[in-house]
């Protein structure tokens, strides 16, 4: 075992490097963001053995329902005109099974309103009879098909369980026929960007995640519910409280801490004293997760909730679009990513941490209260998940009870990838899952964009089980 | 509150073709868990690859039997696939990778590129897949009624599929029992307790926790396919929420156990509806919405199953000098 401070070093210099990197990034402001919303939708259509269904519902690029948009589906069954209806809505009967070209008349869209992807206009959807077959048409900045904005989508009638769409996996299809739009060097440059963006708000979710892991070896699989919580924490208070969204953003950060600290205080620490084990209290964490996620639906229903609705502006930089949104949001990650840098290398607790993290063991034989910094990890690492929450609800355009959960993995893949334990592991894994995950969208369906981040965790344990950062040490 | 209507459900629930398909995953996951000691958290993406394997092929015109050694096949790559970067691994990487390998197959069978093949989010119909299935039943056509219980005997939810699926549970337990009780099954008990002590007697451990891996995860299938032959393949119905409803059934009826799986899950899916009736009748729909009860159902679950692993670590059945739940 090297002492601490030397091991530290070259992981120190690389994080500072990146925190520099990110802060410059997030000033020059070549970023992007998501625009519009696409939802898949239940519909008047109803789907039996001798009927097809074509569905969708618009909305307008700030979410709100697009009414009287004439949609022409035309195929083997013959030719349907469908309008949406008040909340956006629309649905067309096929007879016959077979591929339908579906039309939006751009000439019916509400005031100032485009297409996201005018070349997917037409688009061609197959229909089977007694089934529904969705038809979307994102609205908002034609981005060249690039920038598929992940916005959940309502809960979906069809799975059973109270299992809702989950946000980021749902993501309007623009470019899901397999990235056909081309790879061009546009696209390349936005979903790079796109993908800093969403790798550095995940940073803020899991360096919570490793830094536990580190300093009492628990795989919490509870964690997503702690984005979750930042997410609908921000959503009732601007929504329901009626405060502004920075008041409301600071309070949901707050209180995330504050439940971490509780968590601690009152379930981890009489575990650890009880001398549960490890597995044993892995498995509680699921439980708390399942018990977390359906409180969460229980309050507030398995639909997308959404923290602000006015319809976010876009700035476009060169040859990329990021909304006003998106740019403070990841202003404050790399501000906060930054002082987390700082605190962990900089200050005395922030070194203590490390050294728990390192090796409890011989940490506590040196004088540090082992105990005290594993609840200051709590209580930080639930406050930067919380806030890594409240701004991924503003990136995604909505929050909803699944938030977390569904990033939950792509956090294991970031601090996995940078390195189980290590703070700064977690930064890199997550900037290189985002980008993995935003730049997958050129050649695979943008549906599919989480499968690659997954695909990525599973070879790195065959390949370098100790992540990037991590010391080479047998494992298992 | 209509009491003979609520134990009608309740007892309805207990035969299920839901509650054997879970006792069937639990045996599964025990011979992962409660034998070997494997931290598999992608149980549900055993069954969905059953349950694909099986409709699809199925689908696709191949007989009954095809379709089910088709599904088997699926499992046993998918377990080699997850096994051989993981299986010298520690734990709780087992259980990361297994869940990822679980979420892939889910992400992947509901994406819209592959509508021709698994219909996406909106999964296959029951009705394009159960008719091989039905076409075997000895039974005539019709409905039967025991006691209070009335199914059809042969179409979707029907007493054939129930007797099958029970049938399969019976030969799973029986099959486990005799594992347990084999020199194979004594390896892998050792495996669990202390895996170097059963290395340096020169056994390789590797290949006993693919083996294990593998048989699980077949079980896995075959409890996929009797869980979706009543309903749909549907993607989103058998993600994570899935798995860990396994794992609460095996911790509850006790692990490395033969009857604890599927004492799990009877009590498990019977104490569900018996929350969901009587509340739907106690409670007034102003205080808590019909949903919001399903809601609180599983709310329950989740709190049972942290309880459960802090007090009761061995279940119902289990013997906690038998079982040491960490593995490592």
């Amino acid at each position: 075992m090297r002492p601490h401070a030397t091991t530290d070093r070259s992981p120190t210099a690389r994080a500072l490097l990146l925190a520099l990197v990110l802060s410059a990034l997030a000033s020059l402001g070549v970023l992007v963001a998501p625009a519009g919303t696409a939802h898949a939708a239940a519909t008047a259509c109803v789907a039996d053995p001798t009927t097809g269904c074509v569905t969708g519902t618009l909305r307008t690029a700030g979410g709100q329902p697009a009414v009287g948009v004439e949609i022409t589906v035309d195929g083997p069954g013959g030719s349907t005109t469908a309008t949406s209806g008040a909340d956006g809505r629309w649905s067309a009967a096929a007879t016959e099974a077979g591929e339908y070209s579906v039309t939006v008349d751009e000439s019916t869209l509400p005031e100032g309103e485009t297409l996201r992807d005018p070349a997917n206009n037409p688009r061609t959807v197959t229909v089977t009879l007694g089934t529904s077959a969705g038809a979307l048409f994102p609205f908002g900045q034609p981005t060249g098909g690039g920038a598929a904005a992940p916005t959940p989508a309502p809960g979906d009638d069809s799975a059973d369980a109270g299992q809702g769409a989950e946000p980021g996996v749902d993501t309007a299809p623009v470019d899901s026929a397999g990235g056909a739009g081309g790879v061009t060097w546009g696209r390349v440059a936005q979903q790079a960007l796109a993908g800093l963006v969403f790798g550095s708000l995940l940073a803020l979710a899991s360096i919570g995640l490793s830094l536990i892991f580190g300093t009492t070896g628990l795989s919490n699989f509870a964690h997503g519910e702690q984005v979750t919580l930042g997410g609908i924490l921000a959503y009732v208070g601007v929504q329901t409280l009626g405060l502004p969204l920075l008041v409301a953003g600071a309070l949901a950060v707050l209180l995330a801490g504050v439940s971490g600290w509780l968590q601690d205080k009152f379930l981890w620490h009489p575990l650890r004293r009880r001398r549960v084990g490890m597995t044993q209290q892995l498995i509680v964490t699921i439980g708390l997760a399942i018990a977390l996620q359906y409180t969460y639906q229980f309050f507030f229903g398995a639909s997308s909730l959404r923290i602000t609705t006015a319809n976010p502006e876009s700035i476009r930089f060169g040859p990329v679009f990021i909304t006003q949104q998106s740019l403070t949001s990841v202003i404050i990650a790399a501000v906060v990513l930054a002082g987390v840098a700082y605190f962990l290398v900089a200050t005395r607790t922030g070194r203590a941490t490390r050294a728990v993290s390192d090796n409890p063991a011989l940490a506590a034989a040196s004088g540090i209260s082992v105990e005290r910094i594993i609840r200051l990890v709590w209580t930080f690492g639930a406050a930067l998940a919380g806030l890594g929450g409240v701004l991924m609800g503003l990136y995604l355009n909505a929050t909803s009870w699944n938030m977390g959960g569904t990033l939950l993995l792509l956090m294991f893949a970031a601090v996995t990838l940078g390195g189980l334990g290590t703070a700064f592991g977690a930064l890199v894994g997550s900037l290189v899952i985002g980008l993995v995950v935003e730049m997958s969208n050129l050649v695979i369906p943008s549906d599919m964009r989480y499968a690659g981040a997954l695909v990525i965790l599973i070879l790195i344990l065959l390949f370098r089980p100790q992540g990037i950062l991590g010391r080479a040490e047998r494992i298992g | 509150m209509d009491w003979t209507r609520i134990l009608t459900n309740v007892a309805g629930e207990i035969i299920a073709p839901t509650t054997a398909a879970y006792a069937l995953a639990a045996i599964g996951l025990n011979v992962h868990f409660g034998l070997t000691g494997l931290l598999n958290f992608g149980q549900a993406g055993f069954m969905l690859l059953g349950a694909y394997g099986f409709a699809i092929s199925t689908i696709a015109g191949y007989p009954i039997w095809v379709a089910l050694l088709i599904a088997i096949a699926c499992a046993v790559i998918f377990a080699l696939i997850l096994g051989i970067p993981t299986l010298k691994l520690r734990g709780d990487y087992l259980a990361i990778v297994t869940i990822a390998a679980a979420e892939i197959v889910r992400i992947v069978g509901r994406s819209t590129a592959m509508t021709g093949l698994t219909g996406a989010s909106s999964g296959l119909r029951g009705n394009s897949y159960k008719e091989s299935f039905q076409a075997l039943s000895p039974f005539p056509d019709g409905t039967t009624d025991v006691g209070p219980l009335s199914y059809s005997n042969n179409a979707s939810n029907s007493w054939w599929i129930r007797i099958v699926g029970w049938a399969l549970v019976a030969l799973a337990c029986l099959l486990v029992w005799r594992l347990m009780n084999s020199p194979w099954g004594r390896v892998l008990k050792g495996i669990r307790e202390d895996e170097d002590a059963v290395r340096s007697l020169g056994k390789n451990v590797y290949a006993y926790k693919m083996q294990s891996l593998v048989l699980g995860g077949v079980i896995g299938a075959v409890a996929g396919i009797v869980y979706v032959l009543p309903r749909a393949v549907q993607p989103d119905s058998m993600g994570r929420p899935m798995t860990f409803f396994v794992w609460t059934i095996l911790l509850l009826g006790g692990a490395a156990t033969v009857f604890g799986p599927v004492l799990g899950s009877m009590i498990f899916w019977a104490a569900l509806m018996l929350i969901k009736t009587v509340m739907r009748s106690a409670v007034p729909p102003d205080i808590m919405r019909t949903e919001q009860i399903e809601q609180f159902g599983w709310i329950v679950v989740g709190v049972t199953l942290m309880l459960l692993v802090i007090f009761r670590p061995q279940g119902m059945l289990g013997d906690k000098k038998e079982l040491a739940i960490n593995v490592r």
